[in-house]
């Protein structure tokens, strides 16, 4: 018998050509790889922000004044809010309740008057505090705009006010803190998580199910190339798809690649290898297709979305959660792209994060290498 | 008839919890996802490991790098000697923010000048950032607070009052945790009806039920109502442990609270039996309840608020159930809102719910393959 | 003969499986040698352990005891090798439907090392053989199951195996793919020196092996040339007749007599095996009776076998059938005129005529994908016609009341059942489904586990039950409301001889209560129970009417006494020749 190399080349290649033929053959595979990214992307890009602007707010004037005219003016300058007037304080409250508006801001009758007392209070700002974000968001803006016009008054009156400390801050990496730079490289982690997911949950089951499994393994063919078969073929189409995702990003949402294009080519196929790895497991350990694809909706995409850093910082977890955390493939790769993406080859982010995403690869497709031995029973 | 139904739904419940396995899958991870979602969903930081670089070295830098050191906010990870060694440590995310307390510090202070201090975060998040930016003006602020009073200055001549409702302390985990409650509740509905029709379909049985005196509305009825039952209960639980566990408020009325879940279970398992009966094979199921599922999370506001959304993109919103159920579940734990305050978030759940089902019961007999 | 002669050999073979909390012995002790250079067939009913034996010499099962050996390997230990030597065609051949014919052979090709160079004349052999060259560029799903079959053979064959593995290689493929699989494999056999052990549930077949193993609840009852089995049988099988009574009738009256050991419908007459030389006396006695002697077949011998060993479910079927049917005047019940149905471009159906009695067993035959499923889903209402007339019962049923399916019965192709359900349960639910309720439902529960036996199946999986109770599950369901008419669907396909006897006797007994009966099979011998055939091809009806008319079609001076297979065969083929 010839088990050299040469027929073990021969048989991979007929495996890989059969896994590109089927995936020709079913256009739900290219779907999954091409246009659920596109698609994914393009609604997230544009519906994702987390950047306050145009919130609705209420603004209550108790008694006309020029001073407090021109306050509730320099609100309607910003581009952060919708400001709408309301008649009375029981309207605005009204329209808080309902939802309107997220936060009300109110010039008492006595404005003027104390204005010039030193113990005064005079502007009252009620938020909604039931999204805990937008309400902090609102207050910080109302704050710096009360700040601004009390220093632009000030000069207008010849006084100079005094702060102690002034502080500066320097962003690094995003200047402009535009959600949208952190948020699209997470978000290419979290749809290539779910496409390697998608691609090869099914496919392992799919093969028991019609009982091809039984007709492969009666051939010389070995488990590990039947495995390398199907990595190999599905790990084209998601590169695929992740050159698609970075390029959108790149070009469509102008997030800035700071890194070496070749580095996140690198850490992507890690990941991608981790991810179909994933899959795979699932499909090895279920080997029913139904069952697979329950598995494959619990395990995925929530895990994916609330636990890789994508918009929750795991920094911020509870100790027992950052364990947690560390499961989730997508973790990794959250990290290695957003620090690509915005800070560059930093090396000391990189490194460890990409030996994790190895380590996860090699150990879903060691699992699912054990779990499929050419046996029936 | 209704004993027709009952068969069916008696035969549904047996097919989705007859298997020791299954019924694992349905009660397990979405407890488990509540405990770990409840307390990784914040946006709140805690411990934000900083590194000070006090140039200065008066006891005036110290008195104001010490306050970041005091509370549990800040953790000081490094006191770095020289601004060389900054970026090494943003870059890394050894540290979000560095302090930096340049040389002229207590001259300027001491002579009234403003004295500047500089801080340097790192962007890559931005809302953390932004986050971990308000803590260290709040501080320095304090700081400002108590130099004036020691030293007797004027305080500034008017402040702001603020004041938040429905959360005082704004506590960002009282916003997500209604949110998990509303996607879990997806997610199982998604688990129990999307793959259903398609499976029946895959293994012949489907045919078999309608030759079955049967009518399509029926056979709807008997895979709609597990997903129901299940989905309440899941949900009751789900409150709860919300409630119990992490002592979100539930102020409002349940019997909001369940009008808005039974609708929402209305047009979720509406929205799961379509995507099942259109699928042919499981496979087109799964990703069909992919396709539905994520954009139905992420544009329902539950992390990213709807209002900063595109006009287009808010258009859409109003086609995903999720947004109102969400709204109705934070008006009801946090506002106390009763049936008043969310009817206008009722209806349209009604109409995707009525939609759905009817798509799907007319599919059940007209989809060829 | 010596160990080395033997190129597969058994020894104390011992598999056993454990579902859930039962465990199932499959093989026990299983001790056999399979002769080189011939076919050998392995015989017996479902669950007799056939696959398990077939897996277990490819290597894919590991044994419990004992040891199997391949062309002088051990199967077990040496598994990829063995595996690299012959060829093994499982039960659900795993062709990739969505790949062509010719990138499946070329698939297969890459995983057993055929050098480049060899493939193209490899390939034109293969396709010249199967008689697929045509349609090398067909996706393998849109094959007809017996060029699938021929298709999964070639894939086998590829690298010419010096010894096959074929498991249940007919099973659900007409009589003529199933004559043309069997030419290919003799003439492996004899071409090439192939040694080939083969799987079947049809009976005929055992007739052209060499040599056959009888195996049945995993243990073996008899190995040797076929010849020797029924030779045990000379002088108790007879051809029996009577004037005035149908062969469906007689046979009724005959089954179960004491002394008879097995009665089946062949052509005009009833065919009898005896439990000793000689006609029965108690059969003997009855008056006006024309009896005949007949030579024993391989089918005889192998029924004997086994009744010895389980006797005849010796219950008269209780089959009641529906409740005095309303229907026209002429008591036609199912009536089609000028149906059509197209998928794309493809006509499933195209243009059929039907009509169908109450109380008749109207059998629909057809090579695979001749429009016989799709014209069944169409009658049942689970398909709309794209043109025609059909009337089930005087009604539309795709457009009738929900009232009016609960006259009809439907037995899938795939017994489908809810499979994660229990047998017990699969029952209340389509009870129920059919609006029985209270005591009528529980009585009609209890009728269906008595009369199909499967009161100690009634804890186990859908999915776990042996094909043959799969079967009887299927028609307890479909039979559970009484139905008026009944639509089978290949009811018996990959059911063995005994549980296909069963089936008709129940089936005849329901046509006797008033039973209109539609049914679509393989099996020739089966379509002689019907009271009229059709047999179609390509989407038309080539011929209708009883059997023994249809027959008559296909006499000539060469074959004077035509069996129905042969008529079948005639009329399919005659127009491919003629285009």
């Amino acid at each position: 018998m010839s088990a050299a190399r040469g027929g073990s080349a021969m048989r991979l290649r007929g495996l890989l050509r059969k896994e590109f033929l089927q995936i020709v053959r079913d256009p739900s595979s290219i779907a999954i790889a091409f246009l659920m990214p596109v698609f994914l992307l393009a609604l997230f890009g544009y519906g994702v922000s987390l950047d306050a602007e145009d919130v609705p707010i209420a603004l209550v004037q108790d008694a006309p004044s020029r001073d407090g005219a021109d306050f509730l003016a320099s609100l309607r300058g910003t581009p952060s809010f919708a400001p709408r007037d309301a008649a009375s304080m029981a309207e605005a409250e009204r329209l808080l309740r309902e939802g309107t508006v997220s936060g009300i801001v109110r010039v008492p009758a006595d404005f003027p008057r104390r204005l010039r007392e030193a113990s005064g209070a005079p502007v009252q700002v009620v938020v909604s505090g039931v999204d805990a974000n937008t309400a902090r968001l609102v207050q910080g803006y109302v704050e710096g705009a009360w700040g601004n016009w009390l220093a632009a008054r000030a000069a207008r009156q010849g006084q100079e006010a005094a702060t102690p400390v002034d502080l500066q801050p320097r962003t690094w990496f995003n200047g402009e803190l535009r959600s949208r730079n952190y948020l699209v490289p997470g978000l290419v982690a979290i749809i290539m998580t779910l496409i390697g997911a998608l691609l090869t949950a099914l496919v392992m089951a799919r093969e028991w199910e019609r009982g091809t499994m039984e007709a492969l393994m009666v051939t010389p063919a070995s488990m590990t190339e039947v495995l390398l078969g199907k990595l190999g073929a599905y790990f084209v189409l998601g590169t695929g798809g992740m050159l698609l995702s970075v390029a959108m990003a790149v070009w469509l949402f102008e997030v800035p690649l700071r890194g070496s294009f070749w580095v996140l080519w690198a850490c992507s196929s890690l990941f991608l290898l981790a991810a179909l790895g994933m899959g795979l497991t699932i499909s090895t350990l279920a080997r029913s297709q139904f069952v697979a694809g329950q598995v494959a909706i619990i395990a995925t995409f929530l895990p994916a979305f609330l636990l890789s850093g994508f918009i929750f910082d795991i920094g911020a977890m509870p100790p027992v959660v950052q364990a947690i955390t560390h499961v989730v493939v997508a973790r990794y790769f959250v990290a290695i792209v957003q620090t690509l993406f915005l800070a560059g080859d930093v090396w000391a982010v990189i490194v460890p994060n990409a030996a994790a995403l190895a380590i996860m690869a090699a150990a879903f497709l060691a699992i699912t290498w054990r779990k499929s031995r050419k046996r029936l029973d | 008839m209704w004993r027709r139904i009952l068969a069916l739904v008696r035969k549904e419940f047996l097919a989705l919890l007859k298997d020791p396995k299954s019924r694992l899958v349905l009660v397990v991870p979405p407890l488990v996802q509540l405990l770990v979602f409840g307390y990784a969903a914040t946006f709140d930081l805690r411990q934000v490991p900083i590194a000070v670089l006090d140039e200065d070295r008066s006891a005036a830098s110290r008195e104001l790098l010490a306050a970041f050191g005091a509370g549990t906010t800040f953790v000081k990870v490094a006191e770095l000697g020289s601004a060389a060694e900054i970026a090494p440590l943003v870059d890394r995310r050894r540290v979000l923010a560095v302090i930096r307390v340049g040389p002229r510090f207590a001259d300027d202070l001491l002579s009234g000048r403003p004295a500047p201090v500089q801080v340097v975060i790192d962007g890559r998040n931005s809302n953390t950032a932004m986050v971990a930016l308000g803590y260290v003006r709040s501080t320095v602020e304090r700081f400002n607070a108590g130099w004036r009073a020691s030293r007797g200055l004027a305080a500034p001549p008017a402040r702001l009052e603020m004041r938040a409702w429905f959360n005082p302390n704004l506590e960002s985990r009282w916003f997500f945790i209604p949110g998990i409650v509303g996607m879990l509740t997806l997610v199982v509905t998604m688990l129990v009806t999307a793959l259903t029709v398609a499976r029946e379909r895959e293994q012949g049985t489907f045919d078999q039920l309608l030759v079955t005196p049967l009518r399509p509305g029926e056979i709807l009825l008997g895979k709609a109502l597990p997903g129901f039952v299940i989905g309440i209960l899941q949900a009751t639980l789900i409150m709860v442990v919300a409630r119990a566990w992490f002592g979100v408020p539930f102020l409002g009325s349940l019997a909001a609270f369940y009008a808005g879940l039974a609708l929402f279970l209305l047009s979720g398992v509406g929205a799961g039996l379509l995507i099942s009966s259109l699928s042919a094979t499981q496979q087109q199921g799964l990703l069909g309840a992919f396709l539905f599922m994520v954009p139905a999370v992420i544009l329902s506001g539950f992390a990213t608020p709807i209002a900063n959304m595109p006009e287009a993109v808010q258009l859409v919103t109003y086609a995903d159930p999720l947004r109102y159920f969400l709204i109705v579940l934070r008006r009801v734990f946090l506002e106390g809102a009763g049936f008043a305050l969310v009817a206008d978030q009722l209806w349209p759940m009604a109409v995707i719910g009525a939609v759905t089902m009817s798509l799907a019961s007319w599919l059940f007999r007209h989809r060829m393959y | 003969m010596t160990a080395s002669d033997a190129i597969l050999e058994a020894a104390g073979l011992t598999k056993a499986f454990a579902t859930g909390d039962r465990r199932t012995v499959a093989l026990d002790a299983v001790s056999l040698r399979v002769r080189p250079g011939v076919v050998t067939g392995l015989i017996g009913p479902d669950g007799a352990g056939k696959t398990t034996f077939m897996r277990l010499a490819a290597g894919l099962l590991a044994p419990d005891a004992g040891r199997i050996a391949a062309l002088g390997l051990d199967a077990t230990r040496d598994s990829l090798r063995v595996q690299a030597s012959l060829g093994y065609m499982p039960q659900r051949f795993g062709l990739y439907e969505d790949l062509s014919v010719a990138e499946n052979l070329a698939l297969y090709a890459d995983l057993q090392g055929v050098a480049p160079a060899e493939r193209p004349a490899r390939y034109a052999e293969l396709m010249h053989m199967t008689g697929l060259a045509p349609f090398t560029k067909r996706l393998a799903g849109r094959l007809s199951g017996g060029m699938k079959q021929k298709l999964g053979l070639a894939c086998t064959l590829l690298r010419a195996p010096r010894l096959l593995l074929l498991d249940e290689p007919t099973v659900g493929v007409d009589p003529v793919s199933r004559r043309e699989l069997w030419a290919i494999v003799e003439r492996l056999v004899r071409g090439e020196g192939m040694s080939v052990l083969l799987s079947t549930a049809y009976l005929d077949e055992a007739e052209r092996c060499a040599e056959v193993v009888m195996i049945h609840e995993g243990r073996i009852l008899e190995q040797g040339p076929p010849s020797a089995v029924s030779a045990r049988l000379a002088g108790r099988t007879w051809a029996v007749a009577r004037a005035g009574t149908r062969h469906r009738d007689l046979h009724a009256e005959l089954d179960g007599r004491p002394g008879v050991v097995d009665a089946l419908v062949q052509g005009e007459h009833v065919r009898l095996v005896a439990a000793a030389p000689g006609l029965p006396p108690d059969v003997a006695a009855m008056p006006g009776l024309a009896a005949r002697e007949v030579p024993p077949r391989f089918e005889d011998g192998f029924i004997d076998l086994l009744r010895q060993r389980q006797p005849a479910v010796a219950r008269a079927a209780r089959m009641d059938g529906g409740a005095a049917a309303a229907g026209a005047a002429d008591g036609v019940v199912i009536e089609v005129k000028g149906l059509h149905r197209r998928f794309g471009d493809f006509r499933a159906v195209d243009g059929v005529d039907l009509t169908v009695r109450r109380g008749e067993i109207f059998g629909l035959l057809g090579a695979n994908g001749a429009g016989k499923t799709t014209t069944f889903r169409i009658l049942c209402g689970l398909l709309p016609a794209s043109a025609g007339q059909v009337e089930v019962a005087g009604l539309d049923l795709r457009r009738a009341a929900s009232a009016a399916r609960a006259r009809i019965g439907y037995m899938s192709q795939k017994f489908s059942l809810y499979g994660n359900l229990d047998v017990a349960q699969n029952l209340a639910f389509f009870a129920a489904a059919y609006g029985l309720a209270g005591a009528e439902r529980a009585a009609r529960i209890a009728w269906a586990v008595e009369e199909f036996a499967l009161a100690e199946h009634a804890g186990q999986l859908a999915v776990d039950l042996p094909l043959g109770y799969k079967q009887r599950l299927a028609m307890a369901c479909a039979l559970m409301h009484r139905p008026e008419i009944l639509f089978l669907d290949e009811p018996t396909s990959g059911v063995d001889p005994l549980a296909r006897r069963e089936f008709w006797k129940r089936i005849n007994a329901l046509a006797r209560a008033g039973v209109t009966i539609l049914v679509t099979t393989h099996f020739m011998e089966e379509a002689e129970y019907c009271d009229r055939l059709a047999i179609m091809a390509a989407g038309r009806i080539l011929a209708t009417g009883e059997p023994a008319a249809i027959k008559a079609l296909a006499r000539t001076a060469a074959n004077p006494e035509p069996s129905l297979e042969d008529a079948f065969i005639a009329l399919v083929e005659r127009p491919a020749e003629a285009a």
